[in-house]
């Protein structure tokens, strides 16, 4: 079983965790033409880098969201940051 | 002759016997003998048959690398199958019977399937039944398949642990190189976690300490008493299964048959892994007779269990250091022959045990052979995390390279076979310091004898020959994972302990390769079989998922409630002590012709608050939600990014920086997290927060007719005045802030009250005492289902399913009409959310006097003699209200289709009705704000 730092409560097993995607994906601007290709590649589409990953995931048990920076073939952990500077 | 028990021999108790039986027959046993042990000292040599051929088998090993004696175990009454009897410790009234084997496994009457093995090679049942139909074969396979019996007596009452520990250094492998560095680092101040999978700590040392001059035991407490005066933790019976993501070892105590293991979930900053090495047999024609052990196995059950297991043995191995074996076994009175491995044609004579052996030709008299064609070093703990192999052509077998800096292996493990040198590297290691090099080691490589006529085996537990893998090589599955799977070799419950080597060896020499050409399989865990229960631990019922319980459940008990569980809340079910059938009616009439007082605390209530909170609830809503006043209440659907609904409910505007929002309530959990994502994700977390209140509040609902009336009576808003459907107030009772809704679940005009939970039992009663007088009474979530369908109203992820967007529900307006971003807007306008051809949401009519739709059946249209589904029935009732049954229906291009008839059919029964409005009672809504 892996075990994340959660910026807000440290180091916890995975399954306190849920994945919520990966990092760097802008939600596009809706109320503006948006191409099918466009809407599917956000939607559905992921890097899926064989190596350092930058992923959103969320510590299910204090709800906060986080960027954590791992490597998907060592499955180490580079690092974790919290999405805001003081989240609530 | 063979197996006997040797006096003052072994680590067994003589003092405490133990009583057993084996297939119906009584033996008796000691404190300290395994099963294997103990049938071996009785003289009992087949323990059990073989999977595909049903030959005798007996055992080849003395622990958990023994690939034969499977039995299924009965104990005080309850079955276990499939144990393995050389790693299962004896115990009192054990009731053993012997696998793939009746009346015996002396006598079993399908050993005739021997005879017939040239048309049993791999993969024969592929090739075999696929004419006409695999199908017609596969139950008489499947019954003829496999190994123990699952009893219907099953223990439910296993109550296993999962523990979570830390130490500084684990070691596994409690033998002389394993104690050596448990002793060393716990000196050096580490804190320390001994294990071994062994009731007695010791290892090989039980086999190589006579030639030494030690006294084993004596050598093992003398280690013993300095880890634990150092402070180190010692585990027994403690197996580890296997090596996890971010350095997680898996170790898994045994404590007995009837009693759930203990998993424990070790992390380690350093692990030193002395598991030791097993010996691999050598390949000659008849090989799996019973009576052929391995080297080791024949002085380990000397050693350990007293059992001294034959009379005249011949050692048929190219090991260089097996003299300590003989040395002990020529001292317990047995002759011992030496035989060299590399001769060629090698047979085995005799059936049920051996009596002899015919080497190059000349004949050899015995009743045991101890083989071994070298030592095989157990890596897979190395291997599960990551570590390299490197071929090692004078030991002629895999050794531990490179590999993770925080792993270590050490003793018979890495190769090292010599006592003193493995004590050397275990004090090295221990204190992380560079292992002194290893003595010279060298076996004469054996490569199987593909010349030799005759059977040899490879894989003893799924009966896997030489010829197996010769058939695999000419249909070129090379490949060692190829192999693997076109013969079985290596997937059985041994997972190729002894076989993994004796394969390559074999594919080798067919592809005239060296091994490290041919490649090893992968190594997974767990290293042993597990029951699955030290997986599940205290997981289980409602331990797994606890129920969600109501404050007013003692009053719901104390109105007879058949109570059930609805979403993960424990709710009435219906009221009176009354079957189901009759109570639903009954209540449905209190609803319709009075009122219906129902507990609905189980509705999600998530408070939405702050400065951005209107334009928030904009977002995650597919409906308008900006305009929605303070004080009113507006229906709606929350759908996910990819345009599907999620779920719905309604929500209330208390003002411009505080919404409620009611979710489903076996959904509340989900739409928390979805909020909370698009909070952080696309909001200012400091400007909007989310407040789960679900738990904090219980509410009363008053709905029908005289609902009105009833909350008018209970004083709770001092008048009714201006407040219609849809709205929200704020009132009091007993001086508590009480909430009030008007929403409906029913279609009729319906009240909720919320209060704090402590207030809730006198608003129930009162509520009730008043509703009396009105004819009103308590009405349970069955009937709750019933009148909600009569309206049409649907239940998200019932009468949806996942391709169902909100304007297949009869929700179009938004889509078209909202400016305003929101979640998932952009996927209702792809070509699929287009399509004429979407599922809709319809209601159902059935001819006068037929029985309800079942729900599941299929619309279906008939095309050119096939039938063709157009949806499926996903609510059915029997309205009391109607006086007929109603359902719901997803169906393609429904909403066009009103009033035309269509086909159903279910388990082939064929049915017809008529597609007709979703809602099926007072469709005009007259009722709802009478």
């Amino acid at each position: 079983m892996q075990q994340f730092p959660c910026p807000f409560c440290g180091l916890r097993d995975e399954r306190e965790f849920h994945f919520a995607g990966e990092a760097g994906k802008t939600r596009p601007d809706t109320t503006k033409e948006i191409s099918d290709a466009d809407w599917t590649t956000y939607l559905y589409y992921c890097t899926n880098a064989k190596g350092p990953s930058r992923e959103i995931w969320v510590h299910t048990t204090c709800q906060e969201y986080f960027v954590m920076t791992r490597d998907t073939v060592s499955m180490e952990v580079l690092s974790t940051e919290a999405l805001n500077e003081d989240a609530a | 002759m063979s197996g006997m028990r040797i006096k003052d021999a072994g680590l067994i108790d003589p003092s405490k016997p133990i009583k057993f039986t084996f297939d119906g027959k009584a033996y008796s046993g000691f404190k300290g003998d395994t099963v294997a042990s103990a049938l071996l000292a009785t003289g009992i040599r087949v323990f059990a048959r073989s999977f595909k051929y049903h030959r005798p088998r007996s055992v080849w090993g003395a622990w958990s690398d023994d690939p034969n004696a499977i039995v299924d175990i009965a104990l005080d009454g309850i079955s276990y199958p499939n144990c393995q009897a050389t790693t299962t410790a004896l115990a009192e009234g054990m009731e053993v019977r012997s696998i793939n084997a009746w009346p015996s496994a002396e006598r079993d009457v399908k050993g005739v399937l021997d005879l017939a093995h040239r048309f049993l090679p791999a993969g024969f049942y592929y090739k075999m039944f696929m004419w006409p139909d695999w199908h017609l074969f596969e139950p008489m396979i499947r019954k003829m398949a496999g190994l123990g019996t699952l009893e219907k007596e099953v223990s439910d009452q296993f109550q296993s642990a999962i523990l979570h520990e830390h130490c500084d250094t684990l070691i596994v492998g409690g033998g002389p190189a394993g104690l050596t560095a448990a002793r060393v680092a716990a000196e050096a101040g580490k804190s320390v976690t001994l294990v071994d999978d062994h009731a007695e700590l010791g290892g090989s040392l039980f086999s190589m300490a006579h030639a030494r001059g030690l006294n084993a035991s004596d050598w093992v407490a003398e280690q013993t008493a300095a880890i634990q005066s150092a402070g180190g933790h010692i585990l027994t019976d403690t197996t580890a299964i296997g090596v996890y993501d971010h350095r997680m070892i898996s170790l898994v105590t045994d404590r007995g048959l009837g009693t759930a293991p203990i998993l424990r979930k070790m992390r380690a900053d350093h692990v030193i892994i002395a598991t030791g090495a097993i010996d691999r047999p050598v390949t000659f024609v008849n090989n799996d007779r019973p009576g052929i052990m391995s080297v080791d196995a024949g002085t380990e059950y000397l050693a350990r269990y007293g059992v001294r297991v034959g009379e005249k043995i011949a050692f048929l191995t190219n090991r260089p250091d097996v003299s300590t074996n003989l040395e002990q076994l020529a001292a317990a009175g047995a002759s011992i022959d030496i035989v060299e491995a590399a001769t060629p044609h090698i047979q085995a004579i005799g059936t049920k045990s051996i009596t002899g052996l015919v080497v190059g030709g000349k004949s050899i008299s015995c009743d045991t052979v101890l083989a071994s064609a070298g030592q095989t070093p157990l890596v897979h703990l190395w291997r599960h995390a990551g570590g390299k192999l490197a071929w090692d052509e004078d030991r002629q077998t895999f050794i531990p390279s490179a590999g993770p800096d925080w792993m270590r292996v050490i003793g018979a493990a890495a190769g090292t076979f010599d006592f003193d040198v493995a004590v050397q590297e275990a004090t090295a290691v221990a204190l992380k310091a560079p292992a002194p090099p290893r003595s010279i080691y060298k076996v004469t490589p054996l490569r199987p004898d593909l010349a030799n006529k005759g059977r040899q085996w490879i894989d003893f537990q799924h009966d896997v020959t030489l010829k197996d893998v010769a058939l695999a090589h000419r249909e070129n599955m090379v490949s060692v994972e190829h192999l693997k799977r076109y013969t079985t070799l290596g997937m059985a419950g041994d997972q190729g302990k002894t076989s993994n080597i004796a394969g390559l060896s074999a594919m080798a020499e067919l592809k005239g390769q060296s091994i490290p050409e041919v490649g090893t399989t992968t190594f997974r865990p767990p290293f042993v079989p597990v029951p699955l229960e030290a997986f599940r631990g205290t997981k289980r019922d409602r331990q797994m998922a606890p129920l969600k319980r109501l404050a007013l459940e003692p009053e719901h008990r104390a109105l007879d409630a058949a109570m059930g569980e609805y979403g993960g809340w424990l709710r009435p079910a219906w009221y009176g002590g009354d079957d189901e059938k009759t109570a639903v009616v009954r209540e449905c009439k209190i609803a319709r012709e009075a009122a219906a007082i129902m507990d609905s605390s189980a509705l999600g209530a998530i408070e939405v608050i702050g400065p951005d909170a209107r334009d928030f609830v904009n977002f995650v809503y597919y409906n308008t939600m900006s305009n929605l006043k303070p004080g009113r209440i507006r229906y709606g659907f929350m759908l996910s990014e990819s345009g599907l609904v999620f779920d719905d409910g309604v929500m209330a505007c208390v003002d411009d920086t505080r919404f409620i929002i009611s979710c489903s309530s076996s959904h509340a959990d989900a739409v928390m997290a979805h909020l909370e994502h698009w909070r952080q994700d696309s909001f200012d977390p400091k400007r909007v927060h989310i407040h789960d209140t679900t738990v904090n509040w219980s509410t009363v609902t008053i709905a029908g007719p005289k609902a009105s009336d009833i909350v008018a009576e209970l004083g709770v808003l001092e008048n009714l005045r201006d407040f219609p459907h849809m709205s929200l107030r704020f009132g009091d009772f007993e001086g508590e802030e009480a909430r009030v809704a008007r929403v409906s679940f029913t279609g009729d005009t319906s009240f909720e009250i919320s209060v704090r939970n402590d207030f809730a039992a006198t608003l129930w009663r009162k509520t009730l005492e008043i509703g009396k007088k009105h004819g009103a009474g308590p009405v349970g979530a069955e009937a709750l289902t019933v009148l909600r369908a009569e309206k049409g109203y649907i239940l998200v992820g019932k009468d949806t399913d996942g391709e169902t967007m909100p304007h297949d529900l009869g929700f179009g307006a938004p889509r078209l009409k909202k400016s305003a971003a929101f979640v998932g807007d952009r996927s209702l306008h792809s070509e699929k959310a287009n399509s004429e051809a979407r599922k809709q949401l319809v209601g159902l009519i059935v001819k006068d006097g037929e029985p309800m739709l079942p729900i599941g059946a299929h619309i279906v249209r008939n095309k050119d003699g096939k039938r063709r589904s157009l949806g499926y029935v996903t609510t059915s009732h029997y309205s009391p209200t109607l006086g007929r049954p109603i359902a719901l229906a997803l169906v393609e291009g429904g909403e066009h289709a009103m009033g035309e008839p269509v086909d159903l059919w279910h388990l082939g029964q064929a049915r017809s009705a008529k597609i007709a409005a979703s809602c099926a009672f007072d469709p005009e809504g007259a009722r709802i704000d009478a």
